[in-house]
Order: C-alpha cells, then structure tokens, then sequence
C-alpha cells in the first residue's frame, strides 16, 4: 500500500450561447433627469454578477463611470424580452444588446450637448468622469448632468437607446449535421496532480492548474471568482457527484447534503487561474462566454491524473474510492490491499 | 488569477476606463450581509403553501385518485387534480417549435418516473399540506420500468412514453441527430491504430443554495405577480401563459435575483401551478422545492453514455473518429433533445479531424427528467473526448501534450459540422499551460499559432 502521485492534462473549448430560435436578447437604455443611466433588461443574475457586468458595459459605451448606472431587470413588465441566463449566453447576448442600446443612447447624448456647446456631436467625447468635450479643446465642455437636464427640460430629447441581439436561426442539415450552433469559443486547458491511496481508493487533489481564454476579461475580480468556483465544481464532478451513485439503479439517491457528497473546502486543490484574452469578434468588448466551460476540464485532468498515479482507467464518473479500487483489483495490483464489498 | 496580457496583445485594445476593471460589484455588500432580497423573502397574509403528492413508482398506471380523506384536512383549501389544468399536456420547446407536447402538469392516467407530479395540496401551512398529501390515495397498476439507456433501446422494450411512441427522440434526421464529415470509413482503412473505448456517467445534481421556488400574489386587477428563482423570465411568463390558457398580459413575472441556477431553474415546473392555485383560490401561493425535491425530483444533468472510435497515425494525427453519444432524457423531453443536438455539435472537440462520424440521441427512460446542466451536452462528452486523447496519445508513445498540439484546431480548419474555425486560442492555452505547470513540450510546439499553420 502506497500514496501515488500522477497528474493529467485535458484541454477543452465550449461554445458561446444556443442556436434556438436566433438566441434574442433585447436592452433599453434611458437616462434621469440628472444625468444617471437606466437599463432595463429582464435577463437574471444568478449570483454571477451578471448586473454588475452590465452596468460596466453601459458605462463604458455611454462613456460614466459604473456608479452612474442603475440596472432594473428580470421584471417582465418593465425589461424588454431576454432568452434568459444558460448556455454561457448572458454576457455576451445582453451584453450585445446592452452596447447597442447605449450607442443610441451616448448618440442622443451628444446631439444635446452639442445644441449646448454650440458645435458638432461628432466633434464630442466623453473623458469617462462625467463630461462631455470638444476633442482636442478639453475646456469647452459641459457636464452629462447638465446635458441630461437640458435634454429634459429645454431641449425636449430622450436621452435613450434601444438594443438587441439576434443572430438568423441555425436549422441543422438532417443528412450532414452542417449547423451553427452557437457563435465564439471559449477555450481551457488544465493539468491536474492528484495522490491516490492504492488501499482505499481515496483521491487527494494536490494542484489544479487551469488556463482558461475567455475573449476578455470585462472584470477580472469577477472573472476570478467564476472560473475558480467552475474549477472547484470540476473537482467535485469528477470524484464525488452524482444523484444516484449507482446508476442505473435508482438506490441511494441522496436527499440533503449529508447524503450527497461533494467537497467540503479541505478537499479541495490548492487552485491556480491564468486567463487569456482573445477578444471575439462579435463579442461584447471581445468577450466569450466561459462561464460553462471552467467546470468542465478538471474533470478529465483529474481522471488522467489518476491513470498516470495508479495505472487505471475509470471511464465512468463519478470516480469513486470504490470504483478505484475494484478496478485495481482487477487489475490484479498487488498494492490493492483488502477491498471492501 | 493572472492575466497573461502578452498573448494576442495585438487584438486588444487595453486601455478602456471601465471594461477591464476590476469594480466591486454593486451586489457584494447586501449577499455577504444577508440582507439582498430573494423571492421566498415576502410574507403575505393569507399564503397558502402547496404540496405535490408524488408517485412511487417508475412507472404505472392510475386506476384511481382518492382525494376525500386529504380534503378533510384541517387547514387544506383546495386540491387541483389534472382537470384543473386548461392545458396539461405541454413541452417547454413549442416555443421554439421543438414538439411534441409530451409531459403532463399533473398526471392523468400513468406515471413515468418516480416522483412524477399528480395532485397538488394547497394548504394554510407546509405541515398540513405535507400531513394531507400523505392521505391521498392513489390506486396504481404497477408497469415494466425502463430504467437504463440499454435497456429503452432493446428491442422489446416497453414504450416510456406515448407521445413519442418511441424510446428515442425523433429528429428530421431520424433515430438521432446525425454528423457527418469526410469518409470516416476510409480514415479507418488507412490508420495505423485504432482505438475504441466506452465512457459514462450518473445524473448530477445543480445544488444551487437557494432550491427551485415561486411565490404568487393574486392582483386585485386580476393579474398575477409571480415572484421566482426562473433562470429565464419570458421562457416561465409564455409557457405558463400555454399551460393556463391565460392571456400573457395576467401574467407579471418578477425575479433576477438568484441563489444559483446551474442550469437547474430553466425547466417551467413550479409556476404554472403555483399561479392556478392563486387564481382558483384568490388566495396568494408558495411553491417551493424542499432540498430533497430539489435533489430527486428537480431535472438533473442526464446521465450520458458514449463510445468513441478512432483511427490515429504513429505521428500522431487523429484521421478518423466516430462517436454514438446517448443522453438518457428520463421520462420527458423538457431541453434534452436541444442537449443532444448539443453534443453531436461538440464533436469531435477542438481539435481538426477530417472524418468525423457522430450519432447523437436523446433516449427515454423511467427516469427523472433530465434538463440542462451548466455544460449541457458537452461536460461529459469533454470528459470522454480527453480521456481518449490520453489513451491515444499513450497508444502511439507520444506526450499526452504534445499530441494535443498536434491535432488541435486553428482558425480556418473546418469544423465536421461545417463552421470554419474563428478565434481559436487552444494552442495558446496548451503553451502557457505547459509553462504554467511545469510540463514541458518540444520548442516547435510553443512556436505554434492558432492563428496560422506553420510552413
């Protein structure tokens, strides 16, 4: 009996949203009075932070800092139609339209502070504080909060925007498969080190090294903590979960966590995350959608690992301390010690 | 994290103010404090909570529903059977034109799957709906189950569900979704190995923090006010407005704020009966999963079996390969025939192989209805594909790595289900990956492109 080391390497890519019916999600942007922006959606944020993103990406289009944007979504009487939040779809679907949106809206934006400033909207910036300029004569200037209340109160404009994404629908060729499914990849790379107990069949994750290109990074920190999350529930996926642990059979299902085992937080690798930044070409500031991807690699590195560690092959998941073991016993390893029934 | 700014520096523009940032998002604060508002956070006077009475069986027929001791429970308002249901036989695709209708709200005369819906117990609190859903009587013929994917395509197998006649999805292109790419046959005549290998998996469970959940409020205008954990607000609004046969404009769906969804809460299961109980008893509704139905009942990701053939060369290169990939849907379609489709997409993973050959189906059984996962079609497929890489790449003596180079994708290549390739970065996630990890490949594969092929 031993502790044996081994690691394992995958590679993977992963598509960007669904070809179901054109993929259609839809923004409007508006502004206050007092120059603050508005974005009505109705997609969901399921704990990703899919509403700080958006806010980023209206800020960054119309030209003000994030904290000038208020997202209202996922109510149906007020957000314009969204597919909803699956298939990696939410960044760069809203995040389309979003732009879109407000394009229109800075457009709007512009005209206005051009009327004021006497001259042309497409002589106009923003410096992303919260001013309007003339290029190349920073002084001659007027403040959005004083543009969004001469558009409502003198010069009788919307500051607002409407945006969509929607690609044609993709009707699969019955004979070929000739289909586009999706729209960018995403792509992953990940090398696994585990130590696996050749008495027990028990696992041990020492490393877990992923590269992930994502398209680009719209916020690091956020980036961070949903790559390192995919990259703990790869873990779990491969070693631990599954509904009913002896599938076909519909036994021992588990109904609580006591009963469905996962990782706790001392089972989990000691996790590294190198992010590559392809930006995509239809991708909102070059994003891609890698919020699917990032959980699916580990689960292949891990089980290559364990291969180079203790020379089997378990090709059905979950792998199990008890799958490791009756396969070392029919492999007819010596180091398989007792195993239990 | 790092982020490794020198790869495609050229492609990006850097200096943007807000894109890039790394702001403190605006949630943070109220969901490390506790005080950020989830749907199940209203207590409205005169809520009801309901209970489905659920079947013990894989698979039976319903002789009878005896509902007369349950209805004389104290604190039960109402019991809706699926003659409440104006439209109770319904697939969550018609939206999208994937027929066809398939599954029941409420069962009627058969269950398919252990833990099928067949009444629903409204009731003043979750004790005496639980105490009167258990005085239900349901008398049950009990029918052959079909509980694995071999076993739904044995000949002979009892059918698991009507509406399809079959226990497999029925694509325009037949018996599954079909690719195909060069002539895999003649990649496999002129290989210098072959290798074909099985892989599986079990249903998995989303586990999201918060379990699937509605709370309904009847308007005095006569709308109602859905409050829900839904991943996907109109997909819930429209298909509940089909399974009520209710005007969409009744409907006011209100949510966005989620506890996890995995993938999980894009099945319609919760709202439409939740918002029939509101209108039927004027009175508001909460429907909420217990962590147990969240964990049995809730669709999980399907269980999946593939095979995959394939013809390598002593260098290396992947000439051929041919997959049959099997989705085991459960009893009803709900998104696995999209997932199926899915995954003959997904084939044969990135990496450019000029005969291709995949059958994809989505297969039924007396199962739980599986439903889209994060991963859809594609996690389990990615666990097969690099598994057999690692045995391919051990088969011809090569670096599991290094073998990854040598077939993977670069923008051109075209894909087997005829996509040019665009964007690609593999080869640039293998390279820093090998630096990363300390792996290291020879120099000619860290000179490699996505962009371009050498020579």
């Amino acid at each position: 009996m031993a502790m044996r080391q081994g690691r394992g390497v995958a590679a993977v890519n992963y598509p960007t949203g669904m070809n179901l019916g054109g993929d259609p999600t839809q923004a409007l942007v508006h502004s206050t009075p007092t120059g603050n922006f508005m974005v009505s959606l109705s997609s969901v944020d399921l704990g990703q932070g899919m509403k700080q993103i958006m806010a980023q990406i209206c800020a960054e289009t119309i030209g003000v800092p994030t904290d000038r944007v208020i997202i209202d979504t996922a109510d149906t009487d007020t957000g314009p139609h969204c597919m909803g939040t699956f298939a990696s779809r939410g960044t760069h679907r809203a995040g389309n339209a979003v732009i879109a949106a407000a394009k229109e809206a800075r457009q709007v934006m512009l005209e206005v502070a051009a009327e004021e400033l006497e001259v042309n909207a497409s002589d106009l910036d923003t410096d992303g504080t919260g001013n309007i300029h003339v290029k190349g004569a920073p002084q001659r200037s007027i403040s959005i909060f004083d543009t969004a209340l001469a558009a409502h109160f003198k010069r009788g404009r919307s500051i607002s925007g409407r945006g969509m994404f929607l690609i044609p629908r993709s009707y699969p060729d019955a004979e070929t498969g000739a289909m586009k499914p999706s729209t960018c990849y995403a792509h992953a790379c990940t090398v696994a080190e585990v130590e696996v107990d050749d008495e027990t069949g028990e696992v041990n994750v020492l490393t877990v090294k992923n590269v992930f290109e994502i398209g680009r990074a719209l916020n690091p920190k956020m980036v961070e903590q949903q790559l390192v999350g995919g990259s703990w529930m790869g873990i779990s996926h491969a070693l631990y979960e599954t509904t009913e642990p002896y599938y076909p059979s519909r036994e021992h299902g588990g109904r609580d966590f006591n009963e469905y085992l996962m990782p706790g937080p001392g089972d989990l690798a000691q996790t590294e995350v190198i992010v590559l930044e392809r930006p995509a070409a239809d991708g909102p500031y070059g994003a891609k959608g890698p919020g699917e991807m990032c959980a699916n690699p580990q689960i292949p590195a891990i089980a290559n690992a364990i291969f180079d560690a203790v020379g089997v092959r378990i090709d059905t998941l979950p792998i199990t301390p008890e799958r490791i073991l009756r396969a070392l016993k029919a492999n007819g390893a010596e180091d398989a010690g007792t195993v239990a029934h | 994290m790092e982020l490794r700014k020198e790869y495609f520096a050229d492609e990006r523009k850097d200096d943007l103010k807000e894109i890039g940032q790394p702001r403190l998002r605006a949630d943070a604060l109220g969901h490390v404090t506790g005080t950020t508002t989830f749907f199940a956070d209203r207590n409205l006077p005169g809520l009801l909570h309901l209970k489905m009475v659920r079947s013990p069986h894989h698979h039976a027929r319903i002789r009878s529903i005896d509902l007369s001791e349950a209805g004389r429970h104290p604190g039960v308002v109402r019991i809706l059977t699926a003659d409440d249901v104006p439209h109770n036989v319904y697939t969550i695709l018609t939206l999208i034109q994937v027929g066809p209708e398939d599954e029941t709200v409420l069962a009627t005369d058969k269950v398919r799957w252990k833990g099928e819906a067949i009444v629903a117990i409204l009731a003043d609190s979750e004790r005496a709906a639980h105490e009167a859903a258990q005085k239900v009587k349901v008398d049950y013929e009990v029918l052959p189950a079909v509980l694995s994917i071999d076993e739904a395509l044995a000949p002979g197998a009892p059918v698991v569900n009507e509406y399809h006649g079959q226990n497999f999805y029925r694509y325009d292109s037949g018996e599954c979704r079909k690719v195909r790419f060069g002539d895999v046959e003649a990649g496999f005549a002129g290989a210098d190995h072959i290798l074909e290998q099985t892989y599986g998996s079990g249903p998995i469970e989303h586990a999201p923090t918060e379990t699937t959940g509605c709370i309904v409020m009847p308007e005095g205008s006569g709308r109602f006010t859905c409050y829900t954990n839904t991943q996907a607000m109109f997909f819930t609004l429209d298909n509940t407005s089909i399974i009520l046969q209710m005007d969409g404009a009744k409907l006011h769906m209100v949510g966005g704020t989620v506890g996890g969804g995995f993938g999980g809460k894009v099945d319609v299961t919760v709202e439409p009966i939740a918002i029939l109980g509101a209108k039927l008893t004027g009175r508001p509704v909460s429907f909420i999963y217990s962590r147990e139905e969240e964990m049995q009942i809730s669709s999980p990701r399907a269980a999946e079996k593939l095979v995959i053939k394939d013809g390598v060369m002593k260098d290396g290169r992947i000439v051929a390969r041919y997959v049959k990939a099997y989705i085991d849907a459960g009893a009803y379609s709900r998104h696995s025939p999209y997932g199926a489709q899915k995954s003959a997409a997904h084939f044969p993973g990135p990496y450019t192989v000029e005969n291709v050959w995949v059958d994809s189906y989505c297969v039924y059984t007396n199962r739980t209805p599986s439903s889209a996962m994060r991963g859809f079609g594609v996690t389990i497929g990615d666990f097969a594909l690099e598994v057999q890489m690692d045995k391919l790449a051990r088969l011809v003596g090569m670096d599991p790595l290094e073998f990854r180079f040598v077939n993977a994708y670069r923008d051109g290549d075209m894909k087997a289900h005829r996509q040019p390739t665009e964007g690609a970065a593999l080869i640039e996630c293998m390279q820093e990956a090998s630096r990363a990890a300390q792996w290291p490949v020879a120099e000619k594969y860290l000179q490699m492109s996505s962009a371009r092929r050498e020579g």
